[in-house]
């Protein structure tokens, strides 16, 4: 027995050695788009099932329904309370798990990939997203937990900090919105069930499974877990998000440290420019430590451990920003210095050096980002749920290599006007 | 059902273990290089770690370890100040570095083909960094900018910190890695030097390699990069051993904060003789049943039954180069106060040690450590670091099975012996976060100039 299993497992490492990810694709009876990549080399099940059911889906005055209606999933479903969800989950050691942004709500499971857990685990899964009862009792006490998470949180000043930017730079659309004590307060049951018939359609779902199973079982288990959701239609997408005008916000704090944010909404996921965005900011502050702010924020002045600039694509343009944390004396020094570098990039973009620089980390490292069967899903979950083509991945280092200085130049003036350019600056002297 | 599953999953993971099993070569330096074949994608980690972390210094250059951490990027005889971060990222790779109480380590993510070149930065840092006190200036405020970040202004990281001060007295876990902010504030460039020359030496480092290569090919390189750098004599390592604790200790810190926060430290027995002691897994067992997954005792009887805590967890580290601590933590919910939540965690260890647990649990435990040593195997990485951080305690990679069979093979009873016997007040420390309000912001100031929509 054991010795079959090795000379299975060594041929197994033999294949995948080989080849890259290949992703298969097709649309679930149910309607559900379905991404599937097979990955023999670890006897594990990866499934994610992203719905259009993000935070900026609630009501303008329901911020945290979405968060609550995806928390509240598996804490009563079909025949099962919560503690036997939890037993049978630890059981057969399957992970359930899941997250919420602005605009998607995800439930992930990871199971071993083996006949009994993996039906255990998917049986689990399929009452969690179609059967779930959203018990009185569990709301009220998620919504005590959740408003003493946001009072503690209000203390905080990166929190704080955090908060007001994705305020300033959203006024009046949802994605500025986020929970307060108020509007968790005000959330019903009702709500919740309203919320999860209204969002977690098969239409509106994204299924990406990775793992030790085949094409056909694939084909089965996205049909399974998506065939008896509710008749939600596809939906009409979010508003459109208005550009913000110029302005600083300051917010008294006793901390140590000013939290400094700079940004404006930037980029949607699929815009044309994000190739020649991505790799301008890895040479401004996404490379880590050999970025330009890096340089001149930290390694130069010793004003912060950390400091970095990022794109965070979303379905309508999502924020680019800027963030340090620097001792509250020298917050405005530190401040004066990040727009200089920003307005330096902005005029004159990089040097001939630092985009060859940026493509051989990029195109050269990107092998890093796809060698887990963990990020390989985050990867198709994305290119799922935003529509992006199917060859993204294959492409990404040609892409790379082909972005121009002038072209990157050219998308931060057209992405980062400073006239939109907001600061929040908490904890500041 | 469960029964059958740990079987299966044991063999599985026995027989990949077997084909993927880790390397071992040690050069002449005394440097030892373990490798582990992993062809699933053409990449590699490299980490080298040094068995010096912070229960290595002494009072008054406390975070010393972490600042040469900080160092070892800045430079060396060959390599300009800011180079060995430009190389990773031109090999296409990503590198960090971390320190601990036990151990400093560092490690790059590169496409397999640019594993000799990490090598040699590596190898080259390892005996010839430039200490430059102006550069040494600059990085000791950064160093200063993450205490802020990370302490000064985290309630919970305070609690913590000062906590450990008062468990021990005399065992160097008392300071705080990151160090505290007077010693850093006095630190001289002179004095991560003698850092350096003390303790970065082959034969006190281990390199761990796993990912696309051939383990030969991998120990020629080592051999070319890493073995020509001499051996050198360790300074010798005082125990240090805490005095036992012969009452409890209680304190408060008051920060800026909403909710209070309750942590409750044990000393226990640490795993020294894997063959011989039967206490640590127990412990280990018993961290698990209270805290191992959704359906444990704390989130099941404290956060959803009583609805004492609105979190609560429990922890246990048997493999420590210095001593261990039992550690149980929450937060009180809405109404509820520390003392609730103290006699509501102190109730449930009593609880174990007064009826036990029960076999169903102590499957589902058992079933945890199995699925998530197969899930360990999707991360090189993670891998790496579970290697990594036995090995600095002084367990060998090749006793990763003995350990999962020890804690596997734990009996209901050795669990309940463990609850009764480490769980009283004499070894205990209690350390309460005692929030502060704010202060309320002055109308007149700049505060508040804000758009129509902003909040708070």
């Amino acid at each position: 027995m054991k010795k079959l299993l090795l000379a299975v497992l060594l041929a197994m490492v033999a294949t995948l050695a080989q080849g890259g990810a290949k992703i298969e694709h097709w649309t679930a009876p149910s309607g559900a788009q379905v991404y599937f990549v097979e990955s023999r080399v670890v006897p594990i099940v990866d499934i994610q099932i992203d719905f259009a059911a993000g935070g900026a889906y609630a009501p303008e005055d329901k911020a945290g329904l979405a968060g609550l209606t995806h928390g509240l999933l598996d804490t009563g479903a079909g025949e099962l309370d919560e503690e036997k969800i939890a037993d049978r989950l630890a059981d057969i050691g399957a992970r359930l798990g899941g997250s919420v942004d602005q605009d998607r709500a995800s439930i992930s499971l990871r199971s071993l990939s083996s006949a009994r857990e993996r039906e255990a685990a998917l049986e689990l899964m399929r009452l969690v997203l179609q059967q779930p009862m959203f018990p009185a009792a569990a709301l009220e006490r998620e919504k005590a937990r959740s408003i003493a998470g946001i009072r503690e949180a209000d203390t905080r000043p990166g929190s704080i900090a955090a908060k007001r930017f994705a305020a300033a730079l959203y006024p009046g659309h949802p994605y500025g919105r986020l929970p307060t004590v108020e509007s968790v307060e005000k959330i019903t049951r009702d709500d919740l069930l309203a919320f999860y018939r209204a969002h977690y359609g098969a239409r509106r779902a994204v299924v990406s499974i990775i793992g030790d199973l085949g094409r056909a079982e694939a084909e089965a288990i996205a049909q399974r877990l998506t065939a008896d959701l509710p008749d939600a239609p596809a939906g009409a997408g979010l508003p459109d998000t208005a550009m913000p005008a110029r302005n600083t916000q300051r917010v008294e704090h006793p901390a140590t440290q000013a939290h400094i944010h700079l940004g404006l909404p930037a980029v949607r996921r699929g815009d044309p420019d994000y190739y020649a965005l991505l790799t301008g900011n890895y040479i401004l502050g996404g490379g880590g430590f050999v970025s330009r702010l890096m340089k001149e924020v930290r390694e130069k002045r010793g004003y912060a451990y950390s400091v970095y600039s990022h794109f965070q694509p979303l379905q309508q343009p999502g924020p680019f920003q800027i963030g340090l944390q620097t001792k509250r004396e020298q917050a405005s020094d530190a401040l004066k210095v990040v727009e200089e570098v920003l307005a330096e990039f902005l005029a004159r973009g990089p040097s001939e050096d630092e985009l060859k620089a940026a493509r051989r980390n990029l195109a050269d490292g990107f092998p890093l980002r796809i060698d887990s069967n963990r990020k390989l899903l985050d990867h198709i979950a994305v290119i799922g749920f935003y529509g992006l083509p199917l060859n993204y991945l294959d492409d990404f280092p040609r892409r790379i290599e082909a972005v121009t200085i002038a072209e990157i130049r050219a998308a931060f003036q057209r992405h980062i006007k400073p006239e939109h350019l907001v600061t929040v600056i908490v904890a500041g002297d | 059902m469960t029964r059958r599953l740990l079987f299966a999953a044991a063999l599985l993971l026995s027989a990949a273990t077997a084909l993927a099993n880790p390397h071992e070569k040690t050069l002449a330096n005394g440097l030892r290089v373990i490798v582990q074949e992993d062809r699933r994608a053409p990449t590699v980690v490299h980490m080298v770690w040094y068995r010096a972390g912070s229960m290595d210094e002494v009072d008054g250059t406390s975070g010393v370890a972490h600042v040469l951490e900080h160092m070892m990027f800045k430079g060396t005889k060959t390599l300009k100040q800011g180079e060995f971060n430009k190389r990773v990222a031109a090999a296409g790779g990503r590198d960090n570095a971390f320190t601990s109480l036990d151990y400093t380590a560092y490690f790059q993510q590169v496409p397999s083909a640019r594993l000799g070149e990490m090598m040699s930065l590596e190898a080259d840092r390892m005996a010839n960094l430039v200490l430059d006190a102006k550069e040494f200036e600059q990085e000791i405020r950064v160093v200063m900018e993450e205490r802020r970040l990370r302490t000064e202004d985290n309630p919970q990281a305070q609690v913590h910190e000062k906590q450990m001060a008062a468990a021990f007295q005399a065992h160097p876990y008392r300071r705080p890695i990151i160090g505290w902010m007077n010693d850093l504030e006095n630190m001289t460039a002179a004095d991560a030097r003698d850092w350096y020359r003390r303790w970065y030496a082959p034969n006190n480092a281990y390199v761990i390699v796993i990912g696309d290569v051939d383990k030969d090919a991998v120990f020629r390189l080592a051999e070319r990069h890493y073995g020509r750098i001499p051996s050198r004599a360790l300074p010798g390592r005082k125990p240090q051993l805490e005095p036992a604790q012969v009452g409890i200790k209680r304190l408060v810190v008051k920060a800026p904060a909403k909710l209070p926060y309750l942590s409750m430290v044990w000393k226990v027995p640490a795993l020294r003789d894997l063959n011989k002691e039967r206490e640590p897994y127990a412990l280990e067992v018993l961290a698990a049943v209270l805290d191992g997954h959704e359906g444990a005792r704390f989130a099941r009887n404290l956060v959803r039954g009583t609805r004492v805590a609105v979190s609560a967890g429990a922890g246990y580290d048997a493999t420590v180069r210095g001593e261990a601590l039992f550690s149980v933590a929450g937060t009180p919910a809405e109404g509820r106060t520390v003392n609730d939540l103290e006699a509501a965690l102190r109730a449930e260890i009593a609880r174990v040690a007064n009826e036990g647990v029960s076999a169903g649990e102590l499957e589902r435990v058992k079933t945890q450590t199995i699925a998530a040593q197969v899930y360990k195997r999707d991360s090189m990485m993670a891998q790496a670091l579970e290697i990594g951080r036995l090995e600095a305690a002084g367990i060998r990679w090749r006793d990763i099975d003995t350990l999962l069979d020890k804690i596997r093979s734990v009996t209901a009873e050795e669990v309940q012996a463990v609850a009764r016997k480490y769980f009283g007040d004499a070894t205990l420390t209690v350390a309460v976060l005692d929030p502060q309000p704010l202060p309320q912001p002055s109308p007149s100031g700049a505060a508040q100039k804000s758009v129509p929509t902003a909040r708070h």
